[in-house]
């Protein structure tokens, strides 16, 4: 692991990638003494153009983009990681029982996993929330039921080839129960992977929140980019600056979580290593 | 006559994923706050008491729960994909006549992600590490991470607004009584921007595998032969590698085409293109869910039918492939 972080550390499009997480994450944090007020309200004359008092202008009511820009990058974050979590989570449960099991679980839980995989995810997704009515929380429900396939296969596939080695072996032998085998011994021997290919889920995540929250499957009462947008798409003709800065977010978000992403599977996933 | 068995043995495999959906469906109608016949009404309340009636009636709601499942499948098999009260038609005429608009999109679009990221992959691969591989990656990266959604809305502002090239919206220009070529150039300019919004992320994800399953075939014992028999690199690039790294990308195509449906609907929506897309999306705003549910189920049985023609193409292109 620490060879792992030493190879990423010389990874430069990595490190560019950590530089960009680490001025959202500032932003996040210093969000609520940069902008006290609240982001919905009114701050100034609707319509203003980046430049002038507004950094980044004033949507059609009259609102501060860069402070909704702001609150919408703590959405965004905490609906890509929440998600995320849930998604491994789920995802390690049904991997993990299918790979330690084998047999007739295996084939029951990885055909339930290809299922879902199979379906349209974001039509699944747009369901749930609208079926669950949006808030933060549908979403983050919506996007882990579409995203844990993947890690489920992946701790399936670790968990097979872990399984006839001999430190499982041995403490299988000393009397160990299933759930000490599978939580203290295999899951951590996982950890390298699903962190790699966890990091790259946050950026689908977010992606996929954007795209709900576009379509008006946002949480009303909390700013997120795909919001911003939707509302400014109406007067995209006279006031392209509405749109245009929430999407350059999530676009440097997105890149910024995929740059780091791909630095920890080259780091941590050493049969990808040698591409 | 055995691709012909093969396609059989497909078709019955893919039932259960069919039955799947069926089921996830009536889970999910059930899983809605209230009762169900309000849930497939839709929540603004629109719909007059009689139609509540015979809605609980058709999916047989005064029943007990199996019963209401098994008439549910029924329903569902015999593509009896109820009736939309907000649109004032039937949900499988909606959905069909939306096909035609989608599928041009949805096909565009896949094809030239498909083509063009084979292409910029080969490009990238053969000169790695060059700057033509560097420029290729970084793109890739950018358009990797944009929303196709945002890409759509920008490009109006350059290409429509501030240019004035193309459309803003729409599937042909409205009352221009185009035929022939002029309305196939019509349609044509109307569709490019979408095509692209939709593309672009697929484009990327194909160029990098196919970046790599090209890296990765070049370490094979094969391509070492085939160099010690002195073939030229260009030979045994056209005429041994292409063909195998060709391969996961296939399969990875074959996997999105869910996602991109799901692209659709957002994409649809920037551009008023008429097709499933704006329809869901209609269907969205006013709680439609028995449109949207139905929506769910087409689109699932469409991606049943595509992985299987992905399939049958995996057999055609790799003859080792046991059938």
């Amino acid at each position: 692991m620490k060879a792992g972080f030493t190879r990423f550390a010389r990874n430069r499009m990595a490190l560019f990638g950590a530089a960009v997480l680490l001025c959202l994450l500032l932003l996040v944090l210093f969000t609520p003494v940069i902008y006290p007020d609240n982001p919905f309200k009114l701050a100034g004359p609707a319509l203003q153009p980046p430049g002038g008092r507004f950094l980044l202008g004033t949507d059609t009511l009259g609102r501060d983009i860069a402070a909704e820009i702001a609150y919408g990058a703590r959405t965004s974050l905490i609906i890509g990681v929440g998600a995320t979590f849930v998604a491994i989570v789920l995802g390690a449960v049904a991997g993990g029982v299918a790979g330690y099991y084998r047999g007739a679980t295996e084939t029951v839980l990885m055909r339930i996993t290809e299922f879902f995989q199979t379906i349209p995810a974001f039509i699944f997704a747009l369901l749930i929330v609208a079926i669950l009515s949006p808030s933060v929380s549908s979403e983050i429900i919506a996007i882990a039921a579409v995203s844990w396939p993947s890690i489920a296969r992946l701790v399936r596939g670790e968990f097979v080839s872990l399984g006839g080695r001999e430190f499982v072996q041995a403490s299988a032998s000393l009397g160990a129960s299933d759930a000490r085998i599978i939580f203290h011994h295999m899951l951590p021997n996982c950890a390298s992977s699903i962190i790699a290919v966890g990091s790259l889920l946050i950026g689908t995540a977010i992606l996929l929140e954007a795209g709900l929250a576009f379509l008006g499957l946002g949480d009303p009462n909390v700013m997120s980019w795909g919001l911003i947008i939707s509302a400014g798409r109406a007067v995209l003709r006279s006031a392209w600056w509405i749109c245009t800065f929430p999407g350059i977010a999530i676009l440097l978000t997105v890149l910024g979580i995929n740059l780091v992403g791909d630095g920890l599977n080259e780091a941590l996933n050493p049969r990808l290593r040698e591409r | 006559m055995r691709l012909a068995r093969y396609i059989g043995y497909r078709l019955v495999t893919a039932l259960p994923v069919i039955f799947g959906i069926i089921v996830l469906n009536f889970l999910l109608i059930h899983l809605a706050p209230g009762d169900a016949a309000s849930v497939l009404a839709g929540e603004s309340g629109a719909a007059t008491p009689e139609y509540m009636e015979e809605l609980r009636h058709k999916f047989g709601l005064d029943q007990s729960l199996g019963m209401q499942f098994l008439t549910y499948v029924s329903n569902m098999a015999h593509f009896n994909l109820g009736y939309s009260y907000r649109n004032d038609a039937d949900v499988s005429g909606l959905i069909l006549e939306r096909l035609g608009p989608t599928s041009l999109l949805m096909l565009t679009a896949f094809g030239t992600a498909l083509a063009l990221g084979i292409i910029l992959g080969l490009l990238a691969a053969t000169g790695r590490n060059s700057w033509r591989d560097n420029i290729i990656s970084v793109i890739s990266l950018v358009a990797y991470a944009t929303p196709g959604f945002w890409l759509g809305l920008m490009m109006i502002v350059i290409f429509s607004i501030g240019l004035g090239w193309l459309p803003t919206s729409g599937f042909d220009t409205v009352g221009s009584g185009h035929q022939g070529w002029a309305e196939v150039w019509d349609i044509g300019r109307h569709l490019v921007m979408p095509a692209v919004s939709l593309a672009l992320f697929y484009l990327a994800l194909y160029a990098r595998l196919m970046r790599a399953s090209i890296l990765e075939q070049t370490g094979m014992d094969y391509v070492t032969t085939a160099r010690a028999k002195g073939q030229t690199e260009r030979r045994i690039i056209t005429g041994h590698v292409l063909r195998n790294a060709l391969l996961p990308v296939v399969t990875l195509a074959g996997v999105q085409a869910g996602n991109l449906i799901g692209g659709s609907i957002v994409v649809e929506t920037v551009f008023g293109w008429p097709g499933i897309g704006t329809l869901a999306f209609n269907a969205l705003q006013s709680r439609d869910l028995n449109l949207l549910l139905a929506i769910f189920f087409i689109s699932a049985c469409l991606v049943v039918i595509i992985n299987l023609a992905v399939d049958v193409i995996y057999v055609l292109l790799d003859p080792r492939m046991e059938i």
